[in-house]
């Protein structure tokens, strides 16, 4: 894995959440302020351009990158909540990229994220697409599969992980708000997170 | 569904420019809303910010008595750490700087990065959380801040005004927030200029209650009932939470799309009301001041003041939004 790779990854998120902008607002209508899909179309598209106007040299760098593109375009939650993802992997990826370094590096973004959000699994938020993705790279580490499986594993750990939010009640976040009505509806963070986790499937298949 | 817009994209820069033609004491820079004649020595800065769609709130309040700075984010959106950092650095005179934060994940977020990253600068910000119809218990992100940020940003603003130093201003933001509590009630849903269509659907026959003030859904839905009927019903759940006593800061606000001639007719029953409860009505405001867009509908906030709080609030203020006594 490159730094082109990574490049990619932000390149078909950003092309992916463009094309559900408009599921992902509708998401959020249900049970928010109906905003998701636009913000993340405009944080991810101004990624994508961020790393095409000065490409990078290392793939820490790309995560830097995004991260603070992210932390400085988006605002909301979501803004600094993935951009701590990204931000925490970049600091936390060694050269050369190994499936195993992604993995354990991609762990510690997703514990930022817990951490600056005081979200955990089953609060209805990004966190329950998030960790069962994270849960998935750990265990294709474990058992030695290739990176094109060990990635589309952990794009359907976080799918499942995201329509499993359906029969929750949110605990964080704006959908909190609504309490028991929250429930039936899919959570637009972690529908958006499973976007981010389709994309990186699709950029090594 | 029509919107006054060039285009969404550019919808927050475009009344911001307005904003700027329309107000001679205001400065608008990278997204930041000051004064014009920038800080005062001495004085406490106050910074506030939110998502836009919620005007007067928060740069219709940036003046004298008031705030130093506003940072509007996108609609609905809270802004970014830079934005924020930016305002801290330009109004602190030396005294520190004071962050209205309302009780949002977004808001909080960037706030709270915002101050970690500003250096040199003495910060202290308090959390305004007065919507009583969110329980505040560990199932949930908190209470909202909604209405009484304009009572914290006032009286916060006074005493600012008057020299308090960082401290003493910060507490008694604090204190206005513990003594202030919301609900609101929509009679439609709001359209954002990004999603061209309402947030929720909500039939003809039915109002929400316990809304925010971003469009999203309340607690409940019920039928649709007389002015009295709801004003009673946002008076209860206020009233349950903290039981209304003495004298009263009363202020009933408009969603956007609701003629003031409606928001009279419930304040008149929220009068009626607080004298029921042996309370009284000693300062009062009524038209659209936090707002959501072109939602139709209102909220009440009651603030239980004291001599030192009404001094405060009477005291001489100068914003685009609010403005009397100078």
């Amino acid at each position: 894995m490159d730094t082109d790779v990574l490049v990619a990854w932000f390149a078909e998120t950003a092309r992916l959440v463009h094309r559900e902008r408009e599921r992902l607002t509708d998401l959020d209508a249900a049970i928010g302020d109906a905003d998701h899909g636009s913000n993340l179309d405009r944080g991810f598209s101004e990624v994508a351009r961020a790393l095409a106007t000065s490409p990078p040299d290392t793939p820490a760098q790309v995560l830097a990158t995004a991260g603070a593109t992210l932390i400085r375009r988006v605002g909301g939650a979501s803004g600094p909540l993935y951009g701590s993802v990204f931000r925490q992997m970049g600091k936390s990826l060694t050269s050369p990229v190994t499936l195993a370094g992604f993995a354990a590096a991609f762990e510690e973004g997703v514990v930022a994220a817990e951490r600056l959000g005081k979200a955990a699994l089953g609060d209805k938020t990004m966190v329950d697409a998030l960790v069962p993705a994270s849960r998935a790279l750990a265990l294709a580490v474990r058992d030695g599969v290739g990176v094109r499986e060990a990635f589309e594993q952990a794009a359907r750990a976080a799918a499942d992980g995201a329509k499993a939010t359906i029969p929750l009640q949110a605990r964080k976040g704006r959908a909190s708000y609504l309490g028991e009505r929250s429930v039936g509806h899919e959570d637009p963070g972690a529908a958006s997170a499973a976007l981010l986790m389709a994309a990186l499937a699709t950029v090594v298949a | 569904m029509k919107k006054l817009i060039n285009t969404a994209e550019s919808v927050v820069d475009d009344a911001l420019n307005g904003m700027a033609a329309a107000h001679p004491t205001l400065r608008i820079r990278d997204r930041v809303v000051y004064r014009a004649e920038g800080p005062r020595r001495g004085k406490v800065g106050l910074v506030s910010g939110g998502g836009s769609g919620h005007e007067p709130l928060h740069a219709g309040f940036v003046g004298h008595g008031m705030l130093d700075a506003a940072c509007p984010g996108e609609v609905f959106t809270s802004p970014v750490p830079d934005q924020i950092i930016d305002a801290t650095r330009a109004v602190d005179g030396g005294a520190g700087v004071l962050h209205i934060v309302k009780n949002y994940t977004g808001d909080v977020l960037n706030f709270e990065m915002a101050a970690e990253l500003v250096e040199g600068v003495d910060v202290a910000s308090v959390l305004v959380d007065d919507d009583v119809a969110v329980q505040d218990s560990l199932y949930t992100a908190g209470r909202r801040g909604t209405g009484a940020t304009l009572f914290v940003e006032k009286i916060a603003g006074a005493l600012a005004e008057e020299g308090a130093p960082l401290a003493r201003v910060a507490a008694v933001a604090g204190e206005v927030d513990d003594r202030s509590r919301s609900f609101g009630i929509a009679l439609t849903s709001c359209t954002t200029p990004h999603a061209g269509k309402p947030t929720f659907d909500l039939p003809e026959t039915d109002v929400e209650l316990g809304i925010g003030i971003h469009g999203e859904p309340g607690r409940a839905r019920v039928p649709m009932a007389s002015a009295r009927e709801l004003a009673g019903i946002a008076m209860e759940a206020v009233h349950g939470d903290l039981p209304l006593r003495g004298d009263l800061l009363v202020m009933v606000n408009g969603m956007g799309g609701t003629p003031l001639m409606e928001l009279y007719v419930v304040f008149a029953e929220v009068a009626a009301f607080v004298r029921g409860k042996g309370a009284r009505v000693a300062r009062s405001l009524v038209g659209n001041y936090v707002t959501s867009l072109d939602m139709q509908g209102f909220s009440v906030s009651i603030c239980l003041l004291d001599d030192p709080l009404t001094r405060l609030w009477d005291a001489p203020v100068e914003t685009p939004g609010l403005r009397w006594g100078r």
